[in-house]
């Protein structure tokens, strides 16, 4: 108990995980019917989960993804990209194009998000390459796309707001028949489980944690620190083509205007919660989709109670500020003064020597 | 004597969790005198001055300042306001100001400042000092040793009575090292009295007064400069009586077998560095060194060598067999390492961990789909820690918290670990504490015993002399002298740097 205790105060999660258990807390008193989960049946006839807590998970699937990108690319390359909305708006007109220019099979779907995934990858290397090759600061660079994106993806649909319906999109949206998750949870897990593989079985986190703390360094060490940048902003094309696709499938039609919009900033804000430093460097992926989730539950805590929509980005600023304030080194400093005195000091401060 | 006491520290205790930082330490400085602070990492020189300048607060003795009575010092605005200034290694003034906002930012008692009259005091008090600048030019743009007497000038206008000076010269070359001394000898005439703190032996002789030497938190004594020699400063601070600079002396005898294969040769070699294109070729199993001024060219050199800057052109021949290097990771694949002059800029992956920064080369060269298992990393890390005596908690501390010859044993770690077959070392023993820099140079002799090729550069030509079998010199980029054996003498090295015939 004691090690675990000083294990979760170690680690950098602690902020989420007390964030999210601060929200659970207020809605336990508030309203415990607010973590009830049920059986019901769809629209479609199948017997599905339905609850809070299930269209939290849902809910936050775009965000999870699109947080996962943020984080690699915050690491390499000490800055945000806030083209990802944009470009998920691209990568679901090319989805939407495709798809409605085919008889809608299993395959043709497969087909179009690869194609959404192959332009996504291109605009996001775009980005990339200014930021690696000409050493354009990440925000600056991705405000091209930023303000170009959702006028292409006006263009490549003819400006409409075109509709896909088909059964099959539905389960990527929604629910697959036989199985009550709903499908986006179902692809996070997977593209998690997917990601962890990949840190695991490359160096993927270690070339873009060394590429970001010191991008010399890293090149005297033979690190490729042009190809690393590049290859975070093609994982963030990705990313973006998967929440693109997940959202037109969800809503079945795509508005180039209004799909995920203002995302990036709850992305980045995911990146920030997850105790993540913007500044680059070391991450920890799970502490981002923590706070995708974190987001997410804070929304639908406000829904629930029955706050105007119009006035949840206030009440969202508010409770952001709170958890943004308690990561603030100023205030960690104190919680670990104050830790060492409950569970006894045993750190060494080792001294900053010249 | 005793009025001319300008402060005085006494019975200075300070913990911190699980270390004695310091332990009933006494500290006296006098009107008018440059009194040294030595001792290596973490003998508790930092923390003395840390106490003094209130960024920490003492756990028990007295401080008293000018014969004041005793005082506590409890913010660093507050040891300013007692006549404390300190000057740190790094700048810590705004670059992209001038000379004279420098001077003056911060200090106004006033809203509102009269840039005029400002520029003008400035200017007076670098006249004072004799420091070669305007007030008006953008402090950005001066040298780094002028940068640092601006920082100087900033701290004396403060009325100050002490100076405390952190490793002011580590980033400075001979010519602006003798600058900075002017200064002090000039400040010295003004009855202020300066703490002056360095790595550098040479320049402790050469400009201060008395000695006060710290070892892991304990006052060892203090000395007359005159009465305290070299040798023997050296074992105060390390607190054995040294018996390696007897063993290095002797290998100066010991020649290279020219028959021996030859390495690495490179013919007509230039980088965007700015070199000018050099030949060089090193033996298995020899030493050979670059020396000359900062800016020589002697870093560049090396950095072309591993392809850390962009080649240009040259060809290169390893082991016979002529080979492209371009890149680091040419380098490395052909059995090249190299460890940066700067160990914080290029070296150190700061926020990564012991056990990574070790492996990182290695695991490069193996290859992005091929990482380490955490067993094998594990593995490798605690070799290394024990073979060259890392002092770390852990292999899993990160690396910014060792101090600075901890570091570099690391860095030093992380090539041998890819068993170079040629190993390049820029100044491997900058700013690091007198023993590790024995060990350093200790090591190397051993590594090329093993039949490795070493390449060592130095700042401190002593060092060279230890270790190398073969001097390079150069000036103004290109390499203006070669010498070996007897030959290699410090007033012949010396006599070619300033190039003057002999």
């Amino acid at each position: 108990m004691y090690k675990l205790l000083r294990k979760i105060s170690n680690s950098q999660l602690i902020i989420p995980i007390f964030a999210l258990f601060l929200l659970v807390i207020f809605n336990l008193i508030r309203d415990p019917a607010f973590f009830s989960i049920s059986v019901i049946r769809n629209n479609y006839g199948n017997m599905v989960l339905s609850g809070n807590i299930v269209s939290i998970l849902n809910g936050a699937s775009e965000l999870a993804v699109l947080a996962i990108a943020m984080t690699m690319v915050t690491s390499a390359t000490k800055g945000q990209d806030i083209s990802v909305g944009a470009l998920a708006a691209i990568a679901g007109s090319i989805f939407v194009k495709i798809l409605r220019t085919n008889v809608i099979s299993v395959q043709v779907i497969l087909i179009a998000f690869i194609a959404a995934c192959i332009v996504a990858i291109l605009f996001a290397l775009f980005t990339g390459a200014l930021v690696s090759f000409f050493n354009i600061q990440p925000m600056i660079a991705s405000l091209i796309l930023f303000t170009a994106g959702r006028p292409i993806a006006y263009w490549i649909n003819g400006g409409a707001t075109p509709n896909v319906k088909n059964p099959l999109l539905t389960y990527v949206g929604s629910f697959i028949p036989g199985i009550s998750i709903p499908t986006p949870i179902i692809i996070v897990i997977i593209f998690g489980i997917i990601v962890s593989l990949i840190l695991r079985f490359t160096n993927l986190g270690l070339y873009t944690q060394a590429v970001g703390i010191n991008e010399k360094a890293a090149g005297l060490n033979g690190i490729n620190t042009v190809k690393i940048k590049l290859l975070t902003f093609m994982i963030l094309g990705i990313c973006a083509a998967i929440a693109g696709s997940i959202n037109v499938c969800r809503i079945g039609l795509i508005n180039h205007e209004t799909i995920l919009i203002d995302i990036e900033m709850d992305a980045i804000l995911a990146v920030a919660i997850g105790g993540n430093s913007l500044g680059g460097g070391k991450f920890k992926l799970a502490g981002s989709v923590f706070g995708a989730y974190i987001i997410q539950a804070l929304t639908i805590t406000l829904y629930a109670m029955k706050i105007p929509s119009t006035a949840v980005k206030a009440y969202k600023a508010i409770i952001i500020i709170a958890i943004v304030v308690l990561g603030s080194p100023v205030v960690q400093r104190y919680a670990l003064q104050f830790r060492n005195r409950i569970l006894g000091k045993k750190t060494i401060i080792v001294e900053e020597t010249n | 004597m005793n009025n001319d006491i300008v402060l005085s520290m006494r019975g200075i205790s300070k913990v911190f969790p699980g270390v004695n930082a310091l332990q009933d330490v006494d500290f006296t400085l006098c009107k008018g005198e440059i009194h040294a602070l030595m001792g290596e990492n973490g003998a508790g020189k930092s923390t003395l001055v840390k106490v003094l300048t209130g960024v920490y607060q003492k756990d028990s003795g007295s401080i008293s300042v000018d014969g004041s009575n005793e005082i506590s010092i409890k913010s660093p605005q507050e040891a300013q306001s007692l006549g404390i200034s300190t000057v740190y290694q790094e700048i810590t003034l705004c670059p992209n100001l001038t000379v004279a906002e420098n001077m003056f930012i911060g200090r106004g008692k006033y809203h509102f400042v009269n840039w005029r009259d400002q520029e003008k005091k400035a200017n007076e008090i670098l006249k004072k000092l004799n420091i070669p600048t305007t007030a008006k030019r953008q402090l950005g743009t001066c040298s780094l040793a002028v940068q640092q007497m601006v920082a100087i000038a900033r701290a004396v206008d403060m009325e100050c009575k002490i100076l405390i000076l952190d490793e002011p010269t580590s980033s400075l070359n001979e010519n602006e090292v003798e600058l900075l001394f002017s200064l002090m000898r000039d400040l010295k005439k003004r009855n202020v009295g300066i703490v002056f703190i360095t790595h550098f032996l040479e320049q402790v002789y050469a400009i201060c007064d008395r000695i006060t030497v710290l070892r892991n938190g304990e006052l060892i004594g203090e000395y007359e400069v005159k009465e305290l020699p070299r040798v023997e400063l050296i074992s105060k601070m390390i607190g054995k009586k040294f018996e390696g600079i007897s063993e290095l002396k002797n290998t100066k005898n010991k020649q290279i077998n020219q028959n021996a294969p030859i390495v690495y040769e490179a013919s007509g070699l230039s980088s965007t560095g700015g070199i000018k294109p050099f030949d060089f070729k090193i033996h298995k199993g020899e030493i050979n060194g670059f020396t000359g001024l900062l800016g020589s060219g002697r870093s560049e050199s090396v950095r072309a060598i591993f392809g850390a800057d962009r080649v240009l052109g040259g060809k290169v021949k390893l082991n016979g067999k002529q080979v492209k290097i371009t890149k680091p990771r040419d380098a490395m694949e052909n059995g090249i390492g190299y460890l940066p002059e700067d160990r914080k800029l290029d070296g150190i992956i700061a926020d990564l961990s012991v056990r990574e920064n070790i492996i990182l080369a290695l695991q490069v060269l193996k290859g992005f789909f091929r990482p380490f298992s955490k067993k094998e990393a594990e593995s490798f890390a605690k070799k290394y820690i024990k073979l060259l005596g890392i002092r770390t908690a852990s292999a899993d501390t990160p690396i910014k918290s060792l101090s600075g010859g901890n570091q570099q044993k690391a860095i030093l770690a992380r090539w041998l670990l890819t068993n170079p077959k040629y190993l390049i070392l820029d100044e491997p023993t900058r700013g690091i504490d007198v023993g590790t820099k024995f060990e350093i140079q200790k090591l190397v002799l051993a590594l090329a015993e093993q039949g490795r090729s070493i390449t060592f550069i130095s700042s401190e030509i002593d060092e060279m002399l230890n270790t190398c079998s073969r001097i390079i010199v150069m000036r103004d980029r290109k390499i203006v002298g070669e010498m070996r054996g007897e030959e290699m003498t410090q007033s012949n090295i010396m006599h070619t740097i300033a190039g003057e015939a002999k």
